[in-house]
Order: C-alpha cells, then sequence, then structure tokens
C-alpha cells in the first residue's frame, strides 16, 4: 500500500527504532508479513522486523524458510543491504535442529548464486558455507561422497524448484565451490579451496566480513607489500601487439 | 717403562666404546719435555734480554740438511766467482763505466786539458816552430842539425818501439777510440733532443689542423663520390664490426632462446598456481642467465633509430646497423664533447673555418642524396648531425642553422618534473619522441653516475602521465601511445618496484575516485579512455597469469568493481565495459581463471540487444536491470543498416566522439559490438569449459541466446558470430564426478618410547640447530685455548723465577766465596804480621 522508496525507508529503521517502543509490536505482524511477500529488497528487510516478533513475540510463521529460500535470487550478493541480509540468514540457519535437506538445499542455492558474484561477496559466503557444514555435519556428503557414483551426467539439484525438500540438495556436490577454486582473486580462491580439506572445529567468524566492500578490497591489496615484482618476458611490440591479442581483432587505435 | 714413571688417570666408570686419550700420563718425562724446550727458546730469550746486537750467520746453506757438503762448497765456490767476476774490470779502459768528476767525465777532463795544453801552447808560445827557430837562429848549423835529426827520425822509426813507448801508443789510441763513442754519442742525443724540440712545435699545430686538414680532404671528396670510395668507406665500416666469440649458429641460438623461454614458462606456470608462494618467498628475478643488466636490451625489430634524408625523417628499417650504431653513437658523443670544448676555446682564432661549417653541411647532404650504400650513408648523416649540434654554438643565424636547432641533441639531462618532460616531447613526431626517451635512457644509464636510478625511475612516471595524458585528448592520439610503450617495457624491465609503484598509484587514484563517485552520486560511471589504456598497460608490463602479482591483482579488483558498479547508459558505455571484457580474457587467458563478472556483463549486454519485455529465463545482475531506462541500447530496428552492416574493428577513440557520428553509423557500431559479444561468450566458453560447473554457469547464456535472441534478424556475418558461439557453448559434455575431500593426515598417536639423539660427541650438549652448536663449539674452544694459554704462562713465569733464584743463589755463593778467600787471606795476612810480631818482640 506503500511507495516502494518509503517501504524501504520505514523499514530500514523499523526494527530498532519503532519495534521496541511498541506496546503491541504483533500489531506490526500484518504490515511486514505482507512486506515480505513483497520481494526483492523490501522483503530482505522485512526479514529483520519479522525476525523480532518471532524470536521476542512467538509469532508462528508458516514455511518461513521455503519463504526465505525462494528469498534467495542472483541479485543478493549485489544489493546494499546485503550485510544485514546475510546477518540475519546466518542466526536463522545456526539451529542445529534444521533438518539436513533443508540445510543442504541453502548450501547449494548459495553457492550455486555464488557463481555471479562479485569478489567481495564470494570473500564472505565462503566461510559462511563452511561455518554451516560445521553447524551440520550431515550435510558433509555436498563436499564429501565417497562412496557415490563414479560419474553423473546432470547435477541432480533443481534449481527452479521452490521447495528446498524437494530439490534433492543432498544428492548433489558442490562442484560451484570446486570452480570457485579457480577465481582470479587469489583471497576467494584460497577460501574455496578450504572446503577441499576437512573443516576444523571452530566456525569462522564471519561478522567482519559481512560489510566488505569492494574498495576495502582493493586497498587491501595496494597496501600489500611485495618482495619483488614478476615481469612480464614477452617483448612488447606496441598496444595491442601481443600474440593473438583479443583487442587486436575487436579494437582499432583510431 | 719405569712403573714409577707412569701416573694412571684413573676412571670412575667403566665406559663400552669410549676412548680416552689420558689414562696414562709420564709425568717426569712431559716435565723433562717442556724445561728442555724453555731451555732452548726462554732461556735464550732471557739470556738475550739487554743485548741488541745480533750475529746472523749469512753463510750460503749453513743451516740447510737438504745440500750435502761437497755440493755446497761447490756452490760457495761458484757464489764466489761470481762475485769476484765483475770487479776485475776495474782498471779496463775500455770498460763502459764512467769516472766523473763534478758531474763532467774524468776522461773527457783529461782529454779537454790536454788539448787545450797543446793549442794554448803553440798560440801563446809566439807561433815559432822550432824549424823556423832554427832556421832563422841556427845559421849554417840549422841544416846539419836539420839533417841530424831526420836522420834521428829515421833511427827513431826503424829501431823496434821499447815497451813504454807501446804502452803510450796503446793508451792514446784507446782514448781516441773512446772521445770517437763519447762525441757520437754526445751528437746523436743533440740529434733527438732538437727532433723533440721540433716534433713539439710542430705537434700543436698538428692537434689543432688534423680534423681541419681531414675535413678540407673530405670537402675535396665529397662534391665527386665514386664508387670505389664509396666501397673503400663500406669496407671500413664493415670491419669495425669484431668478433669477439664464435659466432653462434642460427640453431644454437634459436635453441638458447628456446631454453630461456622454457625456464620463464615454468616460471610463470610455478607462479600461477602460487603454490610455492609462502614456501619460496625468494623468486628469482625474471630475467634472462645472460642478461648483464646493463639496460642494453636486445630487440629484435622494432627498435627503430633516426635518420635522415634530404632533412625528412628517414623511416626505414635498419635492423643491421642498429647495435653498430648504438655503441658508436655513444663513442661520438664523448668525442664531440670534447671537440666541442676545443672547439669553444679555438673559437675566435679560427673563425674561419667556422664558417665553413655550414657549407662543408650541405655538401653533405647532396652526397646524400647520390650515395646509396646504407652505412656510408649513415655515417655522413651522423657527422652531419654532429656538425650541425657543435655549430650550434655559433651565434650568426643562418637558415641551415636554424634548422640545425630544431635537430635532436645527444645527450639528454632526466627531466625534473613532468612539465619539462612535456615540453621536452611536445611538438616532436613519434619516432623522435622515441629517440630522445633511448637517449635519455642511454646517457642517464644508472651504470654511470649514482643518482641516474632514481632519475630515471621518476622518467618512468612521467612517461605513464604522458600516455595518460595523451589518450584523454579529445583526439586521442592512440598511435603515439602504441610506440611509447616501447620504451615504457624497457623501463619498467629496469625498475620493477619502482614501476610497479607507479602503477599502483594510478590505480590507487582511479579507485578512489570511482568510490568518490559513488558515495557521492550514489552511482558510478566508467572512466575515461586513459584508465582503460593503463589497464592495457598492466597487462603487457606485468604476467598476468600470477597466482598474487603486487600489480595484477589490485588491477583485477578494480576492473571487476567497473564491472560491478558502473552504470551502463550510453553506448560508449557499452564499449568500455566490453573493452573492460576483453582485458578480463586477456588477463586470465593463460590462468583460465574464473571471472564471474565477465559472464554477467556478457549476459546484460545481450539483454540490452533484446527488445524490451522478453519472457524471462534468466536473471540479470547489477548493474544491468530486467526493467527499466536503460535497455535496447544495443537494438537495431533498422532494416537498412542492418543490411550494410559490416564487421569492423570498433575504433577507440569513439569512446569521446560519438555524437558527431550519424545515425548509421551508431547502429554499426552497436552491430559491432554485439558481434564482439558473441565472440567474447564464444571465447569465455573454450577458456572455461574445464570447469565443473560450467554448464551452470552459462545456463544463462545459453538461455538469453536459445530462446529469446531475434537471430533471423540480424545479418548473415552476425549470424555466423552468433552460432558459433553457440556452437562452443553446447556442445559440451555434461559430466560431474562427486566430490570428495583430501583425506586428512593420520596425527600420529602418542608415543612412549625414548627418543633416540644420534650423539656425535660425548660430553656435548646435543639440543640447539647447527647455527647454534657449532657457535657454543667454538666458545668452548676458545675457553680451553685460553685455559691453556694461562697454564703455558704460569709455567713460563716458573720457570723464569727459578732461572732467576739460580742465578742470584750463584751470584751470592760466587760472593761469599770470594769473601771467604779475601778473609783467609787477610787472616793470613794478619797471622804473618803477628808472627812477625812476636819474632820481633822476642827479639
Amino acid at each position: 500500500q506503500l511507495p516502494p522508496g518509503l517501504y524501504k525507508k520505514v523499514l530500514v529503521i523499523l526494527h530498532d527504532s519503532v519495534l521496541p517502543y511498541m506496546n503491541e509490536p504483533t500489531l506490526m505482524m500484518d504490515f511486514l508479513t505482507v512486506a515480505y511477500g513483497i520481494g526483492g529488497a523490501i522483503s530482505l528487510l522485512a526479514l529483520n522486523g519479522l525476525f523480532i516478533l518471532i524470536h521476542q513475540h512467538n509469532l508462528e510463521y508458516p514455511d518461513f524458510y521455503k519463504k526465505l529460500y525462494s528469498l534467495l535470487d542472483p541479485s543478493i550478493y549485489h544489493v546494499k543491504y546485503r550485510a544485514r541480509f546475510f546477518h540475519l540468514t546466518d542466526l536463522f540457519l545456526s539451529s542445529s535442529h534444521l533438518p539436513a535437506y533443508l540445510v543442504a538445499a541453502f548450501i547449494k542455492r548459495l553457492a550455486r548464486l555464488a557463481l555471479t558474484a562479485p569478489p567481495e561477496a564470494l570473500l564472505m559466503i565462503l566461510p559462511f558455507i563452511c561455518n554451516l557444514f560445521r553447524r551440520h555435519p550431515a550435510c558433509r556428503v555436498l563436499v564429501h561422497r565417497p562412496g557415490g557414483p563414479a560419474d553423473m551426467s546432470e547435477d541432480p539439484y533443481v534449481m527452479e524448484e521452490k521447495e528446498p525438500s524437494e530439490s534433492r540438495a543432498l544428492q548433489s556436490s558442490l562442484w560451484e565451490i570446486q570452480s570457485l577454486q579457480n577465481h582470479y582473486h587469489p583471497d576467494v580462491a584460497k577460501a574455496a579451496a578450504v572446503l577441499n580439506q576437512s573443516l576444523s572445529e571452530m566456525e569462522d567468524d564471519i561478522s567482519g566480513l559481512l560489510e566488505l566492500s569492494a574498495s576495502e578490497l582493493f586497498d587491501r591489496e595496494v597496501k600489500k607489500k611485495a618482495v619483488d615484482v614478476p615481469l612480464e618476458f614477452e617483448q612488447v611490440r606496441g598496444l595491442f601487439g601481443k600474440k593473438n591479442d583479443i583487442f587486436a581483432e575487436h579494437f582499432s587505435l583510431d | 717403562s719405569n712403573p714409577f714413571e707412569v701416573k694412571v688417570n684413573r676412571q670412575k666408570f667403566d665406559i663400552l666404546g669410549r676412548k680416552t686419550k689420558n689414562d696414562v700420563g709420564l709425568p717426569g718425562v712431559s716435565r723433562s719435555k717442556a724445561i728442555k724446550k724453555r731451555n732452548q727458546t726462554l732461556l735464550k730469550e732471557y739470556k738475550e734480554r739487554e743485548k741488541t746486537n745480533v750475529f746472523k750467520d749469512k753463510r750460503f746453506g749453513e743451516y740447510n740438511t737438504k745440500i750435502t757438503p761437497e755440493e755446497k762448497m761447490i756452490r760457495r765456490f761458484t757464489l764466489e766467482r761470481q762475485q769476484n767476476y765483475g770487479k776485475k774490470n776495474i782498471y779496463n779502459l775500455n770498460e763502459d763505466e764512467e769516472l766523473t768528476h763534478y758531474g763532467q767525465s774524468l776522461a773527457e777532463i783529461e782529454k779537454l786539458n790536454d788539448i787545450v795544453d797543446s793549442d794554448s801552447d803553440t798560440e801563446e808560445r809566439g807561433t815559432l816552430s822550432a824549424e823556423l827557430t832554427a832556421a832563422h837562429f841556427g845559421g849554417g848549423g840549422g841544416l846539419l842539425r836539420k839533417k841530424v835529426s831526420s836522420e834521428q827520425q829515421d833511427e827513431e822509426e826503424e829501431k823496434p818501439k821499447s815497451r813504454k813507448e807501446l804502452i803510450e801508443e796503446m793508451i792514446a789510441k784507446s782514448k781516441q777510440e773512446k772521445q770517437e763513442r763519447q762525441t757520437r754519442r754526445e751528437s746523436a742525443l743533440e740529434l733527438t733532443e732538437k727532433l723533440d724540440k721540433d716534433w713539439k712545435e710542430i705537434q700543436t699545430l698538428i692537434a689543432h689542423k688534423t680534423p681541419k686538414s681531414e675535413r678540407k680532404d673530405k670537402e675535396a671528396e665529397k662534391p665527386k663520390p665514386d664508387e670505389y670510395d664509396m666501397i673503400v668507406r663500406e669496407l671500413g665500416f664493415e670491419m669495425k664490426a669484431k668478433p669477439s666469440e664464435r659466432l653462434k649458429t642460427e640453431e644454437e641460438l634459436a635453441k638458447e632462446e628456446q631454453a630461456r623461454l622454457q625456464k620463464l614458462e615454468a616460471d610463470r606456470l610455478r607462479r600461477m598456481r602460487g603454490i610455492d608462494e609462502e614456501a619460496n618467498k625468494k623468486r628469482p628475478s625474471h630475467m634472462s642467465a645472460d642478461d648483464l643488466a646493463d639496460g642494453f636490451i636486445l630487440d629484435k625489430d622494432d627498435r627503430r633509430l633516426l635518420s635522415y634524408k634530404d632533412g625528412k625523417i628517414n623511416i626505414e628499417n635498419e635492423e643491421e646497423e642498429e647495435e653498430e650504431e648504438g655503441e658508436e653513437e655513444e663513442e661520438e658523443e664523448g668525442e664531440e664533447e670534447d671537440n666541442e670544448n676545443e672547439e669553444e676555446s679555438q673559437e675566435e682564432s679560427a673563425g674561419e673555418d667556422e664558417e665553413d661549417d655550414p657549407a662543408d653541411g650541405h655538401s653533405d647532404l647532396e652526397s646524400d642524396l647520390e650515395s646509396e650504400g646504407e652505412a656510408a650513408e649513415n655515417k655522413e648523416e651522423k657527422k652531419h648531425k654532429a656538425n650541425e649540434n657543435k655549430s650550434q654554438n655559433v651565434e650568426k643565424l643562418d637558415p641551415k642553422r636554424e634548422a640545425a636547432k630544431s635537430e635532436l641533441p645527444y645527450t639528454f639531462a632526466v627531466p625534473e618534473s613532468y612539465e619539462t618532460f612535456k615540453s621536452l616531447l611536445a611538438g616532436r613526431t613519434i619516432e623522435q619522441q622515441l629517440t630522445i626517451l633511448e637517449r635519455i635512457q642511454k646517457c642517464n644509464h644508472p651504470s654511470l653516475a649514482v643518482g641516474n636510478k632514481a632519475k630515471l625511475e621518476k622518467l618512468f612516471g612521467f612517461l605513464l602521465e604522458y600516455i595518460g595524458e595523451l589518450a584523454t585528448l579529445d583526439l586521442p592520439e592512440l598511435r603515439t601511445i602504441d610506440k611509447l610503450v616501447l620504451p615504457l617495457y624497457n623501463l619498467c624491465q629496469m625498475f620493477p618496484e619502482a614501476a610497479s609503484d607507479s602503477i599502483k598509484f594510478i590505480l590507487r587514484d582511479a579507485a578512489h575516485d570511482l568510490e568518490e563517485v559513488i558515495e557521492v552520486r550514489g552511482r558510478a560511471t566508467f572512466p575515461g579512455l586513459d584508465t582503460l589504456i593503463y589497464l592495457k598497460i598492466v597487462s603487457l608490463l606485468f604476467p598476468t597469469s600470477d597466482f598474487w602479482h603486487p600489480v595484477v591483482t589490485p588491477a583485477f579488483v578494480y576492473m571487476s568493481q567497473l564491472l560491478t558498479k558502473c552504470r551502463i547508459t550510453t553506448l560508449q558505455d557499452v564499449i568500455k565495459g566490453l573493452f573492460i571484457c576483453c582485458l578480463f580474457l586477456e588477463y586470465v587467458s593463460l590462468s583460465r581463471r574464473f571471472v564471474p563478472e565477465l559472464i554477467n556483463f556478457l549476459l546484460g549486454v545481450l539483454h540490452i540487444s533484446l527488445p524490451k519485455n522478453q519472457a524471462q529465463g534468466y536473471t540479470v545482475v547489477h548493474p544491468f536491470t530486467p526493467v527499466g531506462k536503460n535497455l535496447e541500447l544495443l537494438l537495431v530496428c533498422d532494416q537498412e543498416d542492418l543490411k550494410s552492416w559490416e564487421k569492423q574493428n570498433v575504433p577507440l577513440s569513439i569512446v569521446t566522439r560519438l555524437n558527431e557520428t550519424s545515425r548509421t553509423e551508431i547502429n554499426h557500431t552497436r552491430l559491432s559490438c554485439l558481434a564482439l559479444c558473441f565472440d567474447l561468450i564464444k571465447k569465455c566458453a573454450v577458456l572455461y569449459e574445464s570447469l565443473p560447473s560450467f554448464h551452470e554457469i552459462m545456463h544463462p547464456v545459453r538461455i538469453l541466446l536459445t530462446q529469446h535472441m531475434p537471430i533471423n534478424e540480424y545479418p548473415e556475418k552476425m549470424q555466423e558470430w552468433y552460432h558459433s558461439a553457440l556452437k562452443e557453448l553446447e556442445n559440451k559434455v555434461k559430466h560431474y564426478t562427486p566430490l570428495i575431500c583430501e583425506k586428512k593426515k593420520p596425527v600420529p598417536l602418542k608415543q612412549y618410547t625414548p627418543k633416540i639423539v644420534k650423539v656425535l660427541e660425548f660430553g656435548k650438549k646435543q639440543a640447539g640447530s647447527k647455527k647454534e652448536q657449532e657457535r657454543k663449539q667454538l666458545i668452548q674452544r676458545h675457553k680451553r685455548e685460553l685455559k691453556g694459554a694461562i697454564r703455558e704462562i704460569r709455567k713460563d713465569n716458573q720457570y723464569l723465577a727459578r732461572m732467576q733464584l739460580s742465578e742470584i743463589m750463584e751470584r751470592d755463593a760466587a760472593r761469599k766465596r770470594k769473601v771467604k778467600e779475601l778473609l783467609g787471606s787477610l787472616a793470613t795476612q794478619e797471622g804473618e804480621w803477628k808472627a812477625m810480631k812476636r819474632k820481633k818482640w822476642k827479639n
């Protein structure tokens, strides 16, 4: 019933400047449920208020995890409220009483979406996934399936399925993470390679990684001190003079 | 030996396998040995403590036991003979040695005296000869006497000469000979002296004149350079390349080059995998083994030197002479400076000659026109240039001189600021700029002076800045940049650290600008062409396949930011974005690393080429939006334009001046971009086919291509691009293998068996590293030696004290004895005296 801009503004401050001062926070229930149902960034924002209601006011929300699962789409790694969203998701998935299929579906979906994520989001989501594995050891089949079939022609996981229980995530493996081990950013590649080994017991602290921005990432790289600088050994022949230069095929210097 | 002299060191415990050196001691023997040794050394020293004279025995081989006595005698005899041999000739008059008195030869003095005496005698004595006097004053008897005397003479001649006469004669002869020799020698000396003096006089003349004279010779030659001259000069040039080593055959060279490249490639692969990043911190620098690190980089064929033909720049490849020229240039520089100095001092005196110079240059030019041999030509040209450079000093204004001033000088100082650098290059052609840069590098090579390194490092920064400026011009001078990357590369090879620092600096500035724009406006725009060029230069200067690289990794992060943060609102943005996609592809072409942003962006570009409101089976991510304003940027509806389209390379300058072009051209550019996008997708597919989730990565692109692309509307060429891309996407086998973790290394159980350590030496502590052990060992050895030395000194002192005591005792005993003797004698004396007294008294 509100314009999207106003919706966002309200939802951003709702959880810590409105809800605590209300006598009957449960009155906001309908508003938040509707907002949660809208989808996109507004849903992400409504999640926070909803969480407070569920957590402190015994709100019973049917199919909460299914809704959360359907919120995951490629844009979550790119939106502004990424840190807030993943902070909450971390909280929701921290319960050890969740069924393995659900957590596996979340892991698989997050990993699949990570194939389009920028490096700063990847640096956050990889430890996040590691933490999920630590909390739910039953999901480790995703990275370690010794007795499985040698070769599969299809990924068993169904991306389009809305219902986590139907997504067959537990029969799949995390090939996405294996692909990310080839990521161009050295830190991402290293973080992805962690899943190759058996995980340590301690959970990683991701609170510092949630807010990581691209410019911070850049500054971190620039400030690194190098012992020596390797040089290109191929003799330069001009701006587009390399062997098989892609630029020479498509651009001209005029 | 005697068991009473043996002292046994009793062992407390018997240890098996231990060998002891000192279980049995012979104290008596060792003490006597020590005393003996001290008698020979310390005692001697003690006795001679106040004596300064030393007796030295210099007899040949006296203490050499290896020579038998006979041989010794023989050698001594020969030595003696040798010593005496020279001395025999003291009284030999023919000997070369001269005796002198007050610096004058004695023999000469003697002779002069003789001559003077005789001369003065004859002259002073009234000039009357004996004959005359006899004739005049002797009367008649004169004749008689004469006769007698003549007879006497005859007699004298006839009779054999006496011994005394003979000796006198001999002496006279030898003296004469000696004198002759001396005079000869003196005259020779005089002559050489004179020659020297003359030479010196001439030499100064020659030094100034020769170049001129040569030049004049040349002048005479130049008007009619015939074939023979040219060939001769050419030959002269060819001879200059001296073979220092055996020339390697082409195969060998190729093999060496191949080996070098293989090594470099292996290095690169190692860095790409990033395995030993920690283990092997000190990576070998990226230079070939036979690199002398002297800054001379052997180019293949891309280094061009400046030459002139008829006043215009002669752009020809002169591969053959390049090396020679390089050397000669430097030599000439040196010479030239010398010449210039001389000339300055000489300027006034040789004013006329100076005036000849321009004419000289002119004739050179003419001869250039005619000459065909390149070597000769070069030489002439250089001379020409050199002459003109020299004539810069001269004030007289001449059209030729004016031209000469615009010529490039040979030496350049490294500019201190960017402004001076820019003014140095301003208004020059590309080739001239290159030459200037090369000369700056050569004149200021770090091996020549201390501060040159810092200066050249600065030069790299200036050059980068200059390139950036060229790229930001309204009409970017990309051709110039294309050439300028060569000196950039060379400088980078010389100073990798400084180069990486300055490029990092530029990247940091660009990234901060981007961040600021995002903060202020909430969205970013693509940077200018200069930043794109810088990113391209990074890929030229540094290996982009490294797992981590101080320059390349920040560049990666920056490019990723550009692709994810910058809004696409115009066609220029699309082109810039595609340029960055190309950069990404080039960066990862060897390492085949996965770049999600690249795929996202290409998907987005394809998306904006579709008509609005297509059914979706895919999601585009930031910066593209599924719905909204900036859609259909690449959509072309005009049938005419679609038909007339030809695939062409996108000119980079379009980024700055798109607005001026016509609608058709814009449409064509759009189609070119689309084709470029297809090609990039194809390349991505080839690059990433080995990734396990290749199909998931490419899924949205495939759906878009197969389900939404109105491919039939596009021209045939475009359809080709499209199909080749789609083919790459589709004919990949789906292949999944379940993941298996690497096996954990089993943690070893705790063991309770004793730890066995190799014992190298008993009684030594084994702990610590090898270095620590060595240090301990050294300390211990030093301690032991110190103790031993102290003990020895103590023993020496004891010995000396003993000796002194025995001396004193001896002295005392002697004194006592003497006193006793004296007393005894006195007693007897007394006794005798008393006996005498008694006798007397009795009497």
